[in-house]
């Protein structure tokens, strides 16, 4: 069972009042408690079970501008205690760092906590291995699935408290439900693997068992015997498992932390024009059951919603307390990064957006880490389908693509099927003119 | 012998008790209990950003039967709390039942010392080197604009309790240095990383002022790829480096080679062992035996000592790399391959230090044989897709290769090929064999463990390089 918020209370008191006893003038504290149970199935049998119980605290203490961190997953009292003396000690020998500071005061959340986060469903390991068998057995169903990697079930709740030596102390229960299936193609001497994957705050939100399996059969199929294709400028089609990835990037860029460094290719874009006029790019933390809703960020702020980009314009970076002083800015509750992430539904269908051009490469996975945040080049792997005169035609492989952000964002179109699956939502995405690496 | 379980509210007796009977009816399965100190001081942007200690304990108790693998784990260290963990394991695998296996073999292997090395340099005098290497990494040049320097050590005391009281330990102590330096010039930014490390303590990495060479070469990659050119797109030869770009052997062959993915078939090499998967002189070992080097162990994470395998010989696929359940399943016996990342992850075949011996060529020849192609000094991380044995790596550091002579630096290339062919495409195996500086992470499943690969200097044939110049 998770432990209750008088439990987590009961640790953070022991830890805040002996960092203030030892001297600290202020500190933070996040106490959590989680327990996750997975299930793993492969070829139709049960491959494993996993339970979890996860304690843990995080304590940051303060000498006027030094600071020290201490995390554990140890909660008794004797080794708080010690921890507690050795960061305290840790402190006192830190330099100081003039942007130090508990989060503003007036920024800490107070308010309602009603977007139901938390399905307190419980399902038996008997129910959890029926649904991602009944997931495979949909997945075989389809004669060219010859094995699976391996497909799985989990159930996560968590619960947490943070609080402050200025007063602040909330914290609320999350729940998560996942399942995955990822299953093995072959024809002629050709083997490839995909998955499909679903992950809800509610039981009853995430796909049904059928539909993940078909899916994840239906990719990995889609993917069998391959081509090769030769070194070309071509313009590309993102499905929307690949899409949502340049909204992580381009969270990444407008992070306080790289604008403050200068390590972004976005800096001094503020204001300017970013992406076409018709993009818009929206951070909103307040969508009941979403998978990215919070009520307040890792220092106690309040999540507001972002309008980041309006007509292609940058509106505003991410902004903790730290790196806000730094450049001079309050934080806008984004010390945990961002919350629902999306780009805005655009004006063509996704028939539409194939169709409009003659030849274009549908990428549906990318491999790789080719994403230079400080410059703006990109180059991953890919593989994906090429399309022919508005029809999906041969399945392609072994290729890398390659750009510049900077030119990408400004090149990109949007279909209209936007969904909120993740916590970082994009629609299906055209981008003019990349250059494809291959024979 | 003291255990990690004497302060706690459990009884080494108490575990014991619990732990045979719990496992008498299954294959196999242990008591894993893992004490970690770590601690991580980073300066970033001219200031100590932070300092954090962490200290994690927690145990993993898993049950195995066949290929159904039972585990349950917790930081709650009390009998209340493994025997609730004992009935998880039993309800998964109440309708298997299987014999335990005992047998495991025995080490006194001291690959390194038992330090602390988190303990053994004052907190001071990091904050001091720290300094230090922003101060020297700033003053090499004026168009260094940001520098983030950081240090990380670790003590990992683990203890393995099998079913019978069989009690197997281990005290791992791993540090690393990593610097990052990056440079702008005529409106142009551009990186360097470099780091070292290793199981010894700090004061041996930064003997002979070895902290600036790392400042130095971080500081080097920076102001070459400054310099830096688009890259080629399309199939060409491609030099490799020796030391650190093993990790393509790392991704291309490594992953592949791992039981598990053989086992379940789902692996590219699954039915190729006996036969040529590589180019003649080409021998590819993963080695847990190597001193102090980040990828060595004197146990693997289920109590097996770890040796040096050989996966290939001379072109041919000769082992494949094991923990128990693979080895047992398949018939063989564990490599001493089967690692964690810590005790909240389930033991998998995992590489240690993978390594490809060196053979006759120099670097200097293989340069001279390619008209065009592309020098990889360097990489960043790297990825496979064992199914399909597609691996992808990014260059940190390469140049192109005009009429056999190393010309411009290129920036942002991608390598991408397909892992049983480019082991055949392998034309030329250097003379100069190098481990890498100490720095791998893996990762695998979602979890990482430090691992080492090292080579020789290497051409292949027809690797597909990406980048934006067609």
């Amino acid at each position: 069972m998770i432990k209750d918020q008088d439990y987590l209370k009961k640790i953070a008191d022991i830890c805040l009042s002996k960092s203030k006893k030892l001297g600290s003038t202020d500190a933070s504290i996040l106490v959590q408690s989680s327990v996750s149970e997975n299930i793993n199935v492969r070829n139709k049998k049960l491959d494993g079970s996993e339970r979890s119980e996860n304690l843990g605290v995080v304590l940051t203490t303060y000498l006027g501008k030094k600071k020290s961190s201490i995390a554990s997953s140890n909660l008794k009292e004797s080794n708080l205690n010690e921890l507690v003396d050795r960061c305290i000690e840790t402190m006192k020998i830190t330099p100081e760092d003039e942007y130090n500071s508990l989060p503003d005061k007036d920024l800490h959340f107070s308010g309602l906590k009603d977007l139901d986060l938390y399905d307190e469903t419980h399902l038996s390991n008997e129910d959890k291995i029926n649904y991602i068998k009944e997931a495979e057995d949909e997945a075989f169903s389809n004669n060219k699935i010859v094995n699976t990697n391996g497909s799985g079930f989990g159930e996560n709740k968590s619960n947490f408290l943070l609080a402050n030596s200025n007063g602040f102390s909330d914290g609320y229960k999350t729940s998560q439900f996942t399942a995955y299936c990822e299953v093995v193609s072959k024809s002629n001497g050709s083997m490839e693997r995909d998955y499909e994957y679903t992950s809800k705050r509610f039981y009853n939100d995430i796909l049904k068992p059928k539909e993940l399996g078909s899916i994840a059969a239906d990719h990995a199929v889609k993917k069998l015997n391959p081509k090769k294709i030769k070194s070309e400028k071509i313009s590309l089609i993102f499905d929307k498992r690949i899409s949502k990835n340049f909204l992580s990037i381009f969270a990444s860029a407008i992070s306080s932390s790289a604008i403050a460094k200068g390590t972004t290719f976005l800096k001094d874009k503020l204001n300017q024009k970013v992406f076409n006029t018709e993009i818009n790019i929206n951070d909103r933390g307040d969508i009941k059951k979403a998978n990215g809703s919070r009520y307040f960020d890792s220092e106690g702020i309040g999540i507001i919603n972002l309008d980041l980009i309006k007509n292609g314009i940058l509106q505003d970076y991410l902004i903790d307390t730290y790196n806000g002083k730094k450049i001079n800015r309050k934080s806008n509750g984004r010390a945990s990064g961002t919350t629902n992430l999306y780009f805005e539904n655009g004006s063509k269908t996704f028939s539409e957006l194939i169709k409009s051009e003659k030849k274009l490469l549908y990428i549906k996975e990318t491999i790789g880490h080719g994403t230079n945040i400080i410059n703006g080049d990109y180059s991953v792997g890919a593989s994906g389908i090429m399309i022919e005169n508005g029809e999906f035609s041969y399945p392609v492989s072994e290729i890398t693509i390659a750009g510049n952000l900077n030119n990408i964002f400004q090149n990109i179109t949007l279909a209209d099927d936007l969904e909120f699956n993740y916590s970082t939502n994009s629609p299906t995405m055209h981008v003019e003119g990349m250059i494809v690496g291959g024979k | 012998m003291t255990s990690l379980l004497k302060n706690s509210e459990l009884s080494i007796e108490k575990a014991d008790k619990i732990v045979s009977e719990t496992l008498n009816s299954c294959d196999d399965g242990e008591l894993y209990v893992e004490d970690t100190k770590s601690e991580t001081i980073v300066l970033d942007d001219n200031k100590i950003k932070s300092s954090n200690y962490t200290s994690d304990l927690g145990y993993g108790f898993r049950a195995v039967t066949g290929d159904t693998v039972a585990y349950s784990h917790s930081n709650e260290i009390s009998e209340k709390s493994l025997k609730n963990s004992s009935d998880n394991l039993k309800s998964t695998l109440k309708n298997n039942s299987g014999t335990y296996n005992s047998e495991i073999k025995k080490t006194n292997q001291k690959l390194y010392k038992d330090i602390d090395p988190i303990e053994s340099k004052s907190m001071k005098s990091k904050i001091e080197l720290l300094n230090n290497m922003n101060e020297y990494a700033r003053s090499k040049d004026s168009s260094v604009k940001q520098v983030t320097a950081s240090l990380l050590a670790e003590k990992k005391n683990i203890e393995i309790i099998r079913s019978g009281g069989e009690l197997l330990s281990d005290n791992r102590p791993l540090v690393r240095i990593n610097m990052s330096v990056m440079v702008e010039k005529n409106g142009r930014k551009e990186t360097g990383v470099y780091g070292i490390g290793g199981r010894q303590d700090y004061d041996e990495y930064l003997k002979n002022d070895n902290w600036k060479k790392v400042c130095d070469e971080a500081f080097r990659i920076a102001n070459t790829n400054i310099e830096s050119k688009p890259s080629p797109a399309g199939e060409m030869k491609v030099v490799l480096g020796p030391g650190w770009p093993a990790i393509l052997i790392h991704e291309a062959v490594g992953h592949g080679l791992e039981g598990d993915f053989n086992r379940k078939k789902t692996s590219a090499f699954h039915d190729l062992v006996g036969k040529k998967v590589a180019s003649k002189g080409v021998t590819i070992i993963d080695d847990g035996t190597i001193d102090n080097r980040r990828g060595s162990l004197n146990i693997d994470d289920e109590g097996t000592p770890t040796e040096r395998t050989v996966l290939i010989e001379d072109g041919i696929l000769k082992n494949f790399m094991q923990d128990r359940l693979n080895a047992r399943l398949m018939n063989t016996k564990s490599t001493g391959n089967g690692r964690r990342e810590s005790y909240k992850h389930v033991v998998m075949p995992r590489m240690r230090n993978t390594i490809m011996l060196g053979g006759t060529n120099t670097q200097e020849e293989m340069i001279k044989s390619v008209d065009k192609g592309i020098f990889a000094v360097s990489f960043g991380g790297g990825q496979v897709d064992i199914t399909s044995g597609k691996f992808v790596f990014n260059c940190t550091e390469a140049y192109e290769i005009i009429n056999g002579k190393v010309g411009a630096p290129i920036k942002g290339a991608t390598l991408i090929g397909d892992g049983p062919s480019s082991l055949k495409e392998i034309l030329m195996v250097g003379n100069d064999m190098m481990l890498d500086p100490g720095i791998g992470t893996c990762g695998k499943a979602g979890q990482g463990v430090p691992v080492g690969v090292g080579q020789p200097s290497l051409l292949i044939n027809n690797m597909t390089v990406g980048g934006t110049q067609l």
